[in-house]
């Protein structure tokens, strides 16, 4: 049971000093191995619909997950109760849980030698977040908000603007002697406007902008501006025939397709067999036009740490190199399951075993504009939205709903909706026959406007 | 409700009623018309089996309160994982922020509704032996690779919780609750040389540790995923394009969740957001169809003895004999729209701001035998089961992927297909249900709903159901159409 009164003593006290703590207590409790991670963050966030502050946000969070070892036996537990009683209950149930796990000849945290950060500042934290006051966050909001309603008499509702920063902690503490911090800062501005048209018809579409520091924020107007134009497009959209016809995605959507061979070369997935590309390594998965990157080092990426969630120090890795499949994503365990290296991919939460998630992952640009992309095509599809996940990743199977505008003799025409759009993964790969120059990171995963033929196209 | 865990806030944090009084006033300092407390704590577990072992074993804790405060339309947010007096209370003025008038008089007293007791549970899962637990697990493992040679990969996973939560408000809003909560899961993967399949199965809802050891087993989900990979390794191509979709009866009350459910939650309807704004008392479905979101069924996963702003949950009629009848709604959209609070106010934690959410959302049974309405599709597909589904609700554009489909073919169910999506219109596809069978069934409880970045437990329901005409997002190719650059 949580105690009362002491909840406030260990709030001074520093994580790295907690987290390391944590550690020593587990293996002097007789685990032969530990692990501790312990975060805090602030988040702030605000929503102004139509002119005036729908909600505020503010507050502030503290947790911390500790996994331990006997042997090949492992168990995790977590905890926001800081207090000397919660974490002495945290520790008490993973030694505890540890004993009913199985024996896994794989477990275990990194080998000491692997351990490290890599140096120099990663630009990943500004305090500048957090520099603005309230009116002015507010003011953030509604000002990208007021951009998309003034841009057009259709647009005449709105989901609202908003604005959103926070700031967050890691550290990562070993029974190597590894302890390791690192801070985050995130900011962004975002409207979703609605716009109506004669006939009552509705249609809603969103941007946005983010950045590590406000300085490099886009302005609110602009943000506001470029919502109401991907909004107002969608109005008077129609269905279509089904059809076999060349289909090429705008980048926020291209992504989606990137992500599909990052869960297939997820070495968890990869182990079990669970994916299409599993076994493929040196084989020919994609068109010799295709390289795709991965890249946790990447100075100021939305997707760069000094360390993975297992203290082991970041890497460039490059998954596919013209078509090729050059390297899975990995951590420690399904390295060793594989009989390969990881690759500095673990992504640690506050419980569970490390899972796999990317750093900067993007597929690389191509020559051609976005325009010349379109331009080339007589009758297509420009996706802007896919709807639902319709990806089996074990058969490659691909079938999502879609809306976007149909492309007529080179031009964007007219706007569709209601329709399927489906493949196989294994062929897509093969039949991306147009990569475009505008690769920008607007997350962790990027990818320029691509056209893949050979899909079904389903509608009327 | 668990007798012992009652006034637990009180008994393990020290808070007493002075104390909800001190800081509701502190939360309304300055002004506001509502402010309300929600205290939270969870322990939770989840276990893991993959390749026959224990692999994966976590348990945790997580305790909180959050402050809201509501001025007009406005709301104001602050929360704290650090259950002292001075946190909370900081939480409390800096959700005050959101309103600037005078301070509104002392809240005094609070009035606690009767409890009701829709998931009796004595001794919830948490509590139980955690190796009874992956017993289960292992017990899954075993029939689903017992049920046949080609099933090569097997996950099993198991997790439950126990929330307890009290909330107060400053209408004089006193709930407590104890909401277990527990799911399986199994999934599995066929080969043979030349194909591949996957199925997955599960099951829960507010229950105790006994369910699994009844009608629905271990060996119950695991044979459904199994049966599900191996059907998988033999589908031939979907369809594509508009035809006859019948719906099994069960799990695909998705369909209702994403076309009809999402549009109907009270806050798009306030802000005229979604394309159901202005259509209640109109047609929105043929007369065949009643749909309901009903939060009081017993032991259900999307079941709540009272929502997360402590009104008690009920049955609410959404669309009768084919006509728009009400909204989702909670405090805030009722008190905006002039309507009844349905008991729809739910958030994921006390890190969330509540908002209208639907339970348990289902479709009565018909009148027609199940058997009458495949044998009256000429060529069409029946789908029975599905993953998951989303919804644009302000165009009503929603999806749903079919898992398991087979083609119909003169009123014969044939041959197993691939997995499709399926598109259509909210506000017009119950317009095109042409029977409805007499089956009702709810799906096995392991769904969970995500909207503005918020996950809460629901369930979903249907009978066999026959839409006239639906999307359908296969690879087949037929003579429409034909490769054009």
């Amino acid at each position: 049971m949580p105690s009362t009164l002491e909840t406030t003593e260990n709030l001074t006290t520093d994580l790295q000093t907690i987290a390391s703590d944590v550690v020593h207590r587990a293996v002097q409790g007789g685990a032969s191995a530990a692990e501790c991670v312990a975060r805090e963050g602030d988040e702030f966030s605000t929503v102004v619909r139509l002119g005036q502050v729908e909600t505020l946000k503010e507050a502030g969070s503290r947790s911390i997950g500790v996994r331990v070892f006997f042997g090949q036996r492992a168990a995790s537990t977590y905890s926001s109760d800081f207090s000397t009683a919660g974490i002495e209950r945290m520790l008490k149930s993973a030694l505890e849980l540890a004993k009913i796990t199985s024996e896994d000849p794989f477990a275990g945290i990194p080998e000491a030698e692997k351990l490290g950060a890599l140096s120099g500042d990663l630009d990943l934290y500004h305090e500048d977040v957090y520099s603005l006051a309230g009116p002015e966050r507010i003011d953030y909001a509604r000002r990208a908000e007021k951009a998309a309603l003034d841009s057009d008499p259709r647009i005449k509702n709105s989901e609202g603007g908003s604005f959103d920063a926070a700031t967050g902690r890691k550290v990562l503490a070993n029974s190597h002697g590894f302890v390791g911090e690192y801070r985050r800062s995130y900011c962004s501005v975002a409207a979703v406007p609605i716009a109506q048209d004669d006939a009552g018809n509705m249609q809603r579409d969103y941007w946005y902008s983010v950045a590590r520091s406000l300085s490099r924020l886009d302005p609110a107007e602009q943000v506001g501006k470029e919502a109401a134009r991907r909004t107002l497009r969608r109005l008077g959209a129609r269905k279509a025939k089904t059809a076999h016809v060349p289909v090429v995605l705008d980048p926020m959507v291209a992504n989606s397709m990137l992500e599909h061979i990052f869960e297939g070369v997820n070495g968890d997935s990869v182990y079990r067999g669970a994916s299409f590309l599993a076994g493929k390594l040196g084989q020919q998965i994609a068109g010799s036009n295709i390289t795709v990157i991965d890249d946790g080092t990447m100075v100021g990426g939305f997707g760069t740490s000094p360390f993975d969630g297992e203290g082991i120090p970041t890497r460039r890795t490059v998954v596919v190199e013209n078509g090729i499949l050059k390297s899975y994503l990995l951590n420690t365990y399904t390295a060793k399951k594989l009989g390969l290296e990881t690759t500095a991919n673990a992504s640690r939460g506050l419980a569970g075993t490390p899972g796999i998630g990317p750093g900067n992952y993007f597929l690389q640009a191509g020559a051609k504009t976005p325009q010349r992309i379109i331009g080339d095509i007589k009758d297509g599809l420009y996706v802007t939205e896919f709807l639902g996940m319709g990806v089996n990743l074990v058969t490659g199977d691909y079938s999502r709903g879609a809306s976007g505008l149909w492309i007529v003799n080179g031009e964007l025409a007219y706007p569709v909706e209601e329709i399927t759009v489906a493949g196989n993964l294994k062929d897509i790969f093969n039949n991306i026959s147009e990569i475009g120059s505008d690769l920008e990171f607007r997350g962790s995963v990027a990818c320029p406007t691509i056209r893949i033929d050979g899909l079904t196209v389903g509608g009327e | 409700m668990t007798e012992t865990r009652q006034h637990f806030f009180f008994e393990h944090y020290g808070l007493t009623n002075q104390d909800l009084e001190k800081y509701l006033a502190a939360a309304l300092s300055a002004g506001g018309d509502y402010a309300d407390l929600y205290f939270e704590y969870l322990t939770s577990t989840s276990l893991m089996v993959d390749e026959s072992m224990v692999k994966s074993a976590s348990q945790g804790i997580s305790a909180g309160c959050g402050v809201r405060v509501v001025s007009g339309e406005r709301t104001g947010y602050a929360y704290t994982d650090d259950l002292t007096p001075a946190r909370i209370l900081h939480a409390a003025r800096t959700a005050a922020l959101i309103a600037s008038a005078p301070a509104k008089t002392t809240v005094t007293g609070f009035q606690e509704k009767p409890a009701r007791s829709l998931y009796p549970v004595t001794l919830p899962s948490v509590d139980a032996e955690i190796t009874a637990k992956v017993e289960l697990l292992m017990r899954a493992d075993r029939a689903s690779r017992g049920f046949d040679p080609r099933i090569k990969e097997v996950r099993a996973s198991y997790a439950d919780e126990l929330r307890t939560i009290l909330i107060v408000g400053s209408d004089g809003t006193f709930a407590e609750d104890s909401q277990p909560l527990a799911r399986m899961n199994v999934s599995a993967i066929a080969k043979t040389e030349a194909n591949s399949g996957r199925g997955t199965s599960g099951g829960g809802g507010r229950i105790a540790l006994d369910f699994f050891f009844g009608e629905k087993n271990p060996e119950h989900f695991a044979k459904e995923a199994s049966r599900q990979a191996i059907l998988q390794l033999d589908a031939r191509e979907a369809p594509a394009g508009d035809m006859e979709v019948v719906h099994g009866p069960g799990w695909p009350g998705v369909l209702l969740h994403e076309a009809i459910g999402h549009g109907l939650e009270a806050d798009f309807n306030r802000k005229k957001t979604s394309a159901f704004a202005g259509l209640i008392g109109k047609r929105v479905a043929s007369e065949k169809c009643t749909v309901v979101d009903n939060g009081t069924m017993p032991w259900r996963r999307g079941s709540l003895n009272v929502d997360d702003e402590g009104q008690p949950t009920q049955e609410t009629v959404l669309i009768e004999n084919g006509i728009l009848k009400g909204y989702l709604s909670d405090k805030l959209s009722s008190k905006l729209m002039g309507l009844a609070d349905t008991g729809n106010g739910r958030r994921e934690s006390y890190e969330h701001i509540p908002m209208p959410r639907m339970t348990n959302t289902y479709m009565l049974a018909g009148q027609d035998d199940p058997e009458d309405i495949i044998r009256s599709v000429k060529n069409g597909i029946y789908a029975v089961n599905f993953g998951g589904g989303q919804v644009d609700i302000t165009n009503g554009k929603f999806v749903f992927s079919a898992s398991e489909a087979y083609l119909i073919e003169d009123g014969q169910v044939t041959a197993p297909i691939k997995g499709a999506t399926l598109i259509g219109n909210g506000p017009d596809v119950l317009t095109r249900v042409s029977m409805v069978g007499n089956d009702l069934k709810l799906d096995e409880g392991v769904g969970t709903c995500g909207k503005d970045g918020q996950a809460v437990p629901v369930g979903v329901g249907i009978p066999t159901l026959k839409v006239d005409r639906l999307t359908v997002g296969g690879t087949a190719r037929r003579d429409t159409g034909g490769y054009m650059q």
